[in-house]
């Protein structure tokens, strides 16, 4: 049934188009938020031998980024089985 | 054994490997010439796309640039790890299930256009060269630093490796000699920054140790005393910027958006077998490349320190062994300008322009005369910032085979990522130019001879500006990030974000954004439009030639929206298409036709 197949494909996309916006707002935040835009304030902040926003910029946004990509695979992984789109 | 007998055997033994795996890897059809069949394990895959990515640049120059920079050395940091996550994203896995070979395929396809693929053949290949030019110089440097051979001899052996691999196994052959890369590189990195972290800081994770106290039980923060002594000298603090926060902020953008826009590393994702295989290789791939990218960070801390309390209002007779090692092949210099005998180090260039060592002659304390122009500061030192990863091992006096190694790793990463764009330079001239606009009836065995001795010629091409870089090729290479976020970055996204965009909208948004992004290169870094090079002062909005890409992008992304509304929508045969790539399931292997 093309009707229904297209409706399913149309919800799949919504939903991934929501974790993309969540996950690039998170993205943007540890980057250019901590590491750039609020750094001088963060800078007050310690963690252990590091100024706070420093961190973020040279350590912590790295870190964020990798973990990232693996929620965004695991959730991905989720939505194919809910919308049948997952092969083995 | 010597550090000259260590690095033959280890050059000599890594070397063999890299051709061994070629020999059993080699491609018999164009598709494992161009996706290595189509069938890498995501974990292979990362490896591959990580030793692909990681530069003689990433490991060579990087730690050096933070050392002189400090906190402005975070924008190639957060730069060239956080487009991975627009990659993993926004064009990975919508790439591979489009499912063809190139980046050229995907534009001249979606925008149904072969004057679209003609633009992004002519992007791919000016970013892909601009770029290659830099690694074969890198091999050039390593050889002659460690083997004590003529620097072109080096990029000639340098050349002949690549040549061999990359013709005989195209992007199969690269794709398992690039995960051996990856193994010899990260260990060739990490090794000696273990070593160093457990001795300044006692802490063997470097990433733990540049934030922990000094191994000295002073109880100081190692970062807080590089700080201290880099305001004691006139700099600004290690971990406060001189840039900028807008130019920071335009750099960092460029570099993300350019990384995604890379296409020898977009190309790396058609060679897994199904959607989610893309997106797990790219998680795999940062998660390997962040191991080096956080620990360079540490290593540009534990030299600069090294360097000042070693070097740094000394006499020269005091100076360390490897301070006249690196002085005598012209990458230290110092003239005293004060004439106190002693070394001093400050803001500023030493000289102007590069040393002139006045031949052999010494000075009265044996230091290389230096003939520079002083430029009327007290700054005594010249430094040549890629010497920090290769000088680091000796600066700790770590053993002759550790020094050897830092020699194979950085070979393992010039060569790995001039192989990659080597078969982006080779697939875009035989399989975009030739196959789908030139002679679409060329035969499979043709096509494969087309991309083999398109090789060829792309590695002679390579090599000639590794032995003869005209002048704007270093200062171009990192633009190479800003062109491709100005070209390809915005006609991927808009295929698939937005089914509505049209032919003509995108390639004129490539056309301006390229465009914008040269004319401003040429005149703001290359200086050719005026007398002397425009100051500072001159930059648009205060941002650098090296983000600029950021405002290309945006000019891109304008004139194909406001040009798409003008004009037809695409047919409907191409909206179905872009339907289609968006859900991952039914994908096909990747194919030509």
């Amino acid at each position: 049934m093309p009707l229904d197949k297209k409706a399913n494909a149309a919800a799949y996309w919504k939903e991934n188009i929501r974790y993309l916006t969540i996950l690039l707002i998170i993205w943007f935040i540890v980057s250019y938020g901590a590491g750039i835009l609020f750094k001088e304030p963060l800078d007050n902040f310690r963690l252990g031998g590091f100024k706070l926003g420093f961190w973020f910029a040279q350590q912590g946004s790295i870190y964020v980024f990798v973990i990232l990509i693996f929620v965004y695979v695991q959730l991905m992984n989720k939505l194919d089985k809910k919308y049948g789109y997952d092969e083995e | 054994m010597d550090v000259q007998t260590w690095t033959y055997i280890l050059v000599g033994l890594t070397f063999t490997l890299y051709i061994g795996i070629a020999i059993w890897s080699r491609a018999g059809s164009t598709k494992e010439f161009y996706v290595a069949g189509g069938s890498v394990s995501p974990l292979a895959n990362g490896m591959a796309t990580a030793a692909d990515w990681m530069s003689a640049a990433s490991f060579l120059s990087m730690a050096g640039i933070i050392a002189f920079s400090g906190y402005d050395g975070s924008v190639y940091l957060m730069g060239w790890t956080g487009g991975y996550v627009l990659l993993a994203l926004l064009l990975a896995p919508y790439l591979r299930k489009f499912g063809k070979f190139t980046v050229p395929d995907f534009i001249g396809d979606r925008y149904y256009s072969n004057t679209a693929r003609l633009v992004a053949i002519f992007c791919a290949l000016l970013v892909s060269f601009t770029y290659v030019a830099g690694q074969m110089r890198g091999v050039g440097l390593v050889f002659s630093r460690f083997l004590e051979v003529d620097i072109n001899t080096g990029v000639i052996i340098g050349m002949i490796i690549v040549l061999f691999y990359a013709v005989l196994g195209g992007m199969k052959g690269i794709t398992y000699t690039q995960v051996a890369q990856y193994c010899v590189l990260i260990f060739a990195f990490m090794v000696p920054a273990i070593f160093i972290s457990l001795q300044m800081t006692g802490n063997p994770i470097p990433q733990l140790g540049m934030g922990s106290t000094l191994a000295d039980g002073s109880g100081t923060f190692l970062l807080d005393k590089l700080d201290g002594l880099s305001t004691e000298l006139g700099f600004a603090a290690y971990t406060d910027g001189s840039k900028s926060m807008i130019d920071v902020f335009a750099i960092t953008l460029a570099l993300m958006v350019g990384t995604a826009g890379l296409p020898h590393v977009i190309v790396r994702f058609f060679t897994v077998k199904r959607v989610k295989d893309a997106r797990k290789s790219a998680g795999y791939a940062l998660l390997l490349i962040a191991i080096l990218y956080t620990a360079a960070p540490a290593i540009a801390v534990f030299a600069k320190t090294n360097m000042i309390d070693s070097v740094v209002n000394k006499t020269y007779e005091e100076q360390p062994e490897w301070l006249k090692n690196y002085e005598n092949i012209g990458l230290i210099a110092w003239t005293d300008k004060n004439n106190d005998g002693v070394v001093q180090y400050g803001p500023g260039e030493a000289f102007i322009g590069k040393p002139a060592f006045d031949g052999e002659a010494r000075t009265a304390v044996g230091a290389r005369a230096v003939t520079n122009a002083n430029p009327g500061n007290p700054n005594e030192l010249y430094v040549d910032r890629d010497i920090m990863v290769l000088a680091n091992p000796e600066i700790a006096n770590l053993p002759a085979w550790l020094i050897a190694l830092v020699a194979a790793g950085a070979l393992a990463a010039a060569l790995s990522t001039a192989a990659g764009l080597l078969l982006v330079i080779s697939s875009s001239v035989s399989h975009d130019l030739i196959k789908k606009v030139i002679n679409p009836n060329i035969s499979e065995k043709g096509e494969l001879m087309a991309a083999r001795l398109a090789a060829v010629a792309a590695v002679c091409v390579a090599g000639y500006f590794g032995i003869n870089p005209p002048g704007f090729v270093a200062a171009v290479v990192a633009l190479a990030f800003g062109l491709a976020a100005a070209s390809f970055f915005p006609a991927i996204i808009l295929g698939i974000f937005y089914k509505r965009m049209n032919r003509e909208g995108a390639i004129s948004g490539m056309v301006v954004g390229i465009t914008v992004m040269l004319l401003y290169m040429i005149k703001y870094k290359l200086g050719w439009f005026d007398a002397v090079l425009p100051s500072k002062e001159e930059w648009w909005f205060g941002i650098s030639p090296e983000g600029f890409g950021t405002i290309a992008m945006l000019v891109n992304f304008t004139v194909s929206l406001v040009v798409c509304y003008f004009t037809a929508p695409p047919p409907q045969e191409v909206q179905d298409i872009v339907e289609n790539i968006r859900i991952p399931s039914g994908v096909g292997e990747a194919t030509g036709h």
